[in-house]
């Protein structure tokens, strides 16, 4: 799956935890905690949802990554890839 | 026979408005059940029964607003009065109606053989509200309750909600508190009846977190992202474990002065995104495990955000804790939530110079601040309280 | 230019029926007196010399006999016109019109057409007693396959004909008796539409919704009621099957109240039907309880002050329109 399809996913997920946002208005590099007004319970479950839906767990140190949408797709689509090389 | 009445969902609850049956006539209950959902001012919440018995009859229709102690329903093979978890003042009004229907009968042993009306009697037939002043009021998020109907047989009607609203030809007044949620409304309410009536002290602690921080790493760090924890899960367990050992912190200020609660419900401040605050309790946090607690706060969080808490856990926490998390500011000086006389507040973890061991580190820090009534409880304790807390935090392991 | 020529309701009718002869050898008209007598009301004088007895048909006293006639020239090609005396009388024909008339095309796969246009006279106010009367268009309003028209004005009484036989379905247009002589200067006789509600006069406290011969009652009530500072709006549904349901809703979402006006009975009425389809689809834009101005539920009575008093009047939507307005 491409970036595109990560970027996909994380908004998707978002929008189960806060159906009320409009992700359409945020950046790439838009901080999510910020411009959704998303506490660290959101993120863990963000973090919950997206393991999940790909499969992959996402390490506990790693979670940070997923706070915004561009930071996110890119490192969801690296790991995928190195996962599916190794 | 037992009478389910409705029940009291926060000290400043005087009426709610049965918004729908979940069980039905004939239909056996067992404690905790949820049967009907009931709107407050704090939103539509899921009412639970605390015995065992069958739900004989339902007395009052969906739609319909009642004082809290009006019956709402009979249940047979109960001996006694049916209300929501025990509240913390008794709510029951002295002119609530008496049950005066003869004693049942024997339940008989095939209760399905009973005839059972499905057709429930009306009481009260409501107010007035035509359909569009209803719907105006919903959409602009006006109480209703606070109109005067000039309506025939005083309805309220559109043009009454127009005004409130300050829209349209009823002229526009400007003075007036406009567009105030039911919430906002609630919140209000309480805060000022805490401030009118509560003599709170404050106490600031501020303490390195470094211990509970590391911990926390090492315990996520192998696990599945579902098994973590966040850092207000420790916190939580920390005070519901601090309040256990000072009780005058948690419990209630009524009529006859404080009783402590034997009980720990640690209520959880939630602000609603886009506005809002409620602060439902977790039943009995001081013995739950952390991941118990973090699955018990989890589910709370976003039934709260959804607008789905149940009645016994708006109408009962013992103490409430408030934190900013991640994304707030170093502390907070919160307001106790009458009728409970404390409220623990915790400010965003911050890297800061730190004195440690005779040299200068950084180290993440956290203020923790005690809001507390002054006729329960006295400084001194609150600063023991805190220091246990920090105390607590400290040797996260034993959480 | 000349001025429009006044025309009465009945010569509006008569005008119509001459016209689609004139436009269409298929048109034919049979009913009871139509030819000789020149028709109960008068409609048809005059056009029994002007088309001869082979299209200005008198029939015997038989209403299910020329009704189930006229449904066999339609089905064989022709544009058959029957009148009823009154709508009473039409129960003798029900069988045909709900039985044959409103179903072939359905039974038939759509095979068979019956373009069959049926007139009658409804409703009460001539001391005519019980069996001459009634008003039971709303009884026909409820059946599947039959299109209701109830023309108010001379304007709709000479214009919903010819479309009316343009149909290729069956088309009962009820005449309410009292209108006959109601004039209007009018231009010419236009095609008028048979499908839509008409606002025949714009306010905005109150929807009144009518039809047929209470559309004069309502638009005098309205008059009374502007006096008292009530401004209503006056809905000619104009079609009964199929209702505007458009404009019955854009009406009440504009005033957001409603009292419908009905010469038939209210239970199981057009009015409860209308009234039913603002429950179902307007309820958040009401403002006050939706009301109605009825027959009373009697059989209607000869004696004049008995006969007033069961049927609607401009007092008694006046009165119903102040108390819903509590004004």
């Amino acid at each position: 799956m491409n970036r595109e399809a990560m970027r996909a996913v994380i908004a998707e997920e978002i929008s189960a935890i806060a159906p009320e946002a409009d992700l359409s208005a945020i950046g790439e590099a838009e901080d999510l905690r910020e411009a959704l007004d998303l506490d660290s319970m959101d993120i863990f479950n963000l973090v919950v949802a997206v393991s999940k839906r790909l499969q992959f767990d996402i390490p506990d140190a790693d979670a940070g990554h997923l706070v915004t949408l561009g930071g996110g797709a890119e490192y969801l689509e690296r790991k995928l890839r190195e996962a599916g090389e190794g | 026979m037992g009478t389910f009445t409705m029940p009291s969902l926060g000290a400043d609850m005087e009426a709610g408005i049965l918004v729908e049956w979940l069980k039905q006539p004939g239909e056996e209950l067992s404690h905790g059940d949820i049967i009907a959902v009931v709107e407050t001012d704090k939103g539509a919440i899921e009412v639970e029964v605390f015995e065992d018995g069958r739900l004989d009859r339902l007395l009052v229709e969906p739609g319909t607003k009642v004082p809290v102690g009006t019956p709402l329903a009979e249940i047979a093979g109960s001996g006694t009065q049916a209300q929501a978890s025990p509240p913390p003042e008794p709510h029951v009004p002295a002119d609530a109606p008496v049950e005066t229907a003869p004693p049942a009968p024997p339940v008989s042993a095939r209760p399905e053989a009973e005839p059972v009306s499905s057709i429930a009697p009306i009481f009260g037939a409501g107010e007035r509200i035509s359909p569009a002043a209803r719907k105006l009021a919903y959409d602009k998020e006006l109480d209703l309750n606070a109109l005067q109907g000039t309506g025939p047989d005083g309805a309220i009607i559109l043009a009454d909600v127009q005004k409130a609203a300050g829209l349209a030809a009823g002229g526009a007044n400007r003075t007036r508190p406009r567009n105030l949620a039911p919430m906002r409304r609630a919140i209000a309410a309480a805060m000022s009846r805490s401030k009118r009536e509560i003599p709170h002290y404050y106490l600031c602690h501020s303490f390195d977190v470094s211990a509970a921080r590391e911990w926390l790493d090492a315990f996520n760090g192998g696990k599945p992202p579902a098994e973590r924890l966040v850092f207000s899960a420790l916190t939580l367990k920390a005070v519901a474990l601090a309040v256990s050992e000072f009780p005058e912190f948690n419990g209630f200020y009524g009529q006859n002065g404080f009783s402590a609660s034997r009980s720990i419900h640690v209520g959880i401040a939630i602000a609603l995104r886009g506005g809002g605050l409620a602060a439902p309790a977790i039943h009995n946090t001081d013995r739950l495990s952390l991941p118990e607690l973090m699955l018990a706060m989890n589910d709370l969080v976003s039934r709260t955000r959804a607008g789905g808490f149940r009645s016994s856990e708006i109408s009962d926490p013992t103490v409430t804790v408030s934190s900013l998390g991640e994304r707030g500011v170093e502390a907070l000086l919160p307001i106790i939530y009458p009728p409970q006389v404390a409220i623990i507040g915790f400010g965003s973890v911050v890297q800061r110079a730190w004195a440690t061991g005779g040299a200068v580190q950084v180290r993440p820090v956290m203020c923790a601040t005690l809001a507390a009534d002054h006729r329960a409880s006295d400084g001194h304790r609150g600063a023991l309280l805190l220091r246990r807390i920090e105390e607590l935090l400290s040797h996260p392991e034993g959480l | 230019m000349s001025e429009p020529a006044e025309l009465s309701y009945r010569e509006a009718v008569r005008s119509a029926i001459r016209n689609a002869m004139q436009d269409d050898p298929r048109v034919f008209l049979m009913g009871e007196d139509v030819g000789h007598y020149g028709g109960c009301y008068a409609v048809s004088k005059g056009l029994l010399d002007e088309f001869g007895p082979d299209r200005i048909r008198d029939t015997p006293l038989s209403e299910s006999a020329f009704t189930g006639a006229g449904i066999g020239a339609a089905m064989g090609g022709m544009r058959p016109i029957v009148e009823i005396m009154t709508c009473n009388f039409s129960l003798l024909a029900l069988d045909q019109i709900m039985n044959n008339a409103a179903t072939l095309r359905h039974m038939s796969g759509g095979q068979v057409s019956v373009p069959l246009v049926i007139r009658m006279a409804t409703g009460g106010g001539r001391q005519l007693g019980a069996q001459h009367s009634h008003s039971l268009e709303g009884w026909y309003a409820h059946i599947p396959g039959i299109r209701v028209l109830a023309p108010a004005t001379v304007e709709d009484a000479g214009g919903m004909l010819a479309p009316a036989l343009a149909d290729p379905d069956p088309v009962l247009i009820f005449e309410n008796a009292l209108l006959y002589n109601d004039t209007a200067r009018v231009d010419g006789l236009a095609k008028a539409d048979i499908d839509h509600a008409a606002v025949r006069r714009e306010g905005t406290d109150i929807s009144l919704i009518t039809y047929g011969g209470s559309l004069g009652k309502t638009l005098a009530a309205a008059e009374l009621l502007e006096q008292v500072g009530i401004s209503a709006e006056v809905l000619d549904l104009r079609v009964l099957r199929p209702l505007d349901e458009e404009a019955i809703l854009g009406s009440v979402a504009r005033t957001r109240r409603c009292v419908v006006v009905d010469e038939g009975w209210r239970s199981g009425s057009i009015s409860a039907e209308v009234m039913a389809r603002i429950s179902e689809s307007g309820f958040w834009n009401l403002d006050a309880p939706l009301a109605r101005v009825c027959s009373e539920e009697v059989p209607i009575p000869y004696a004049k002050h008995l006969e007033d008093a069961a049927l609607p009047n401009t007092d008694k939507i006046v009165q119903a329109v102040r108390k819903l307005l509590g004004r």
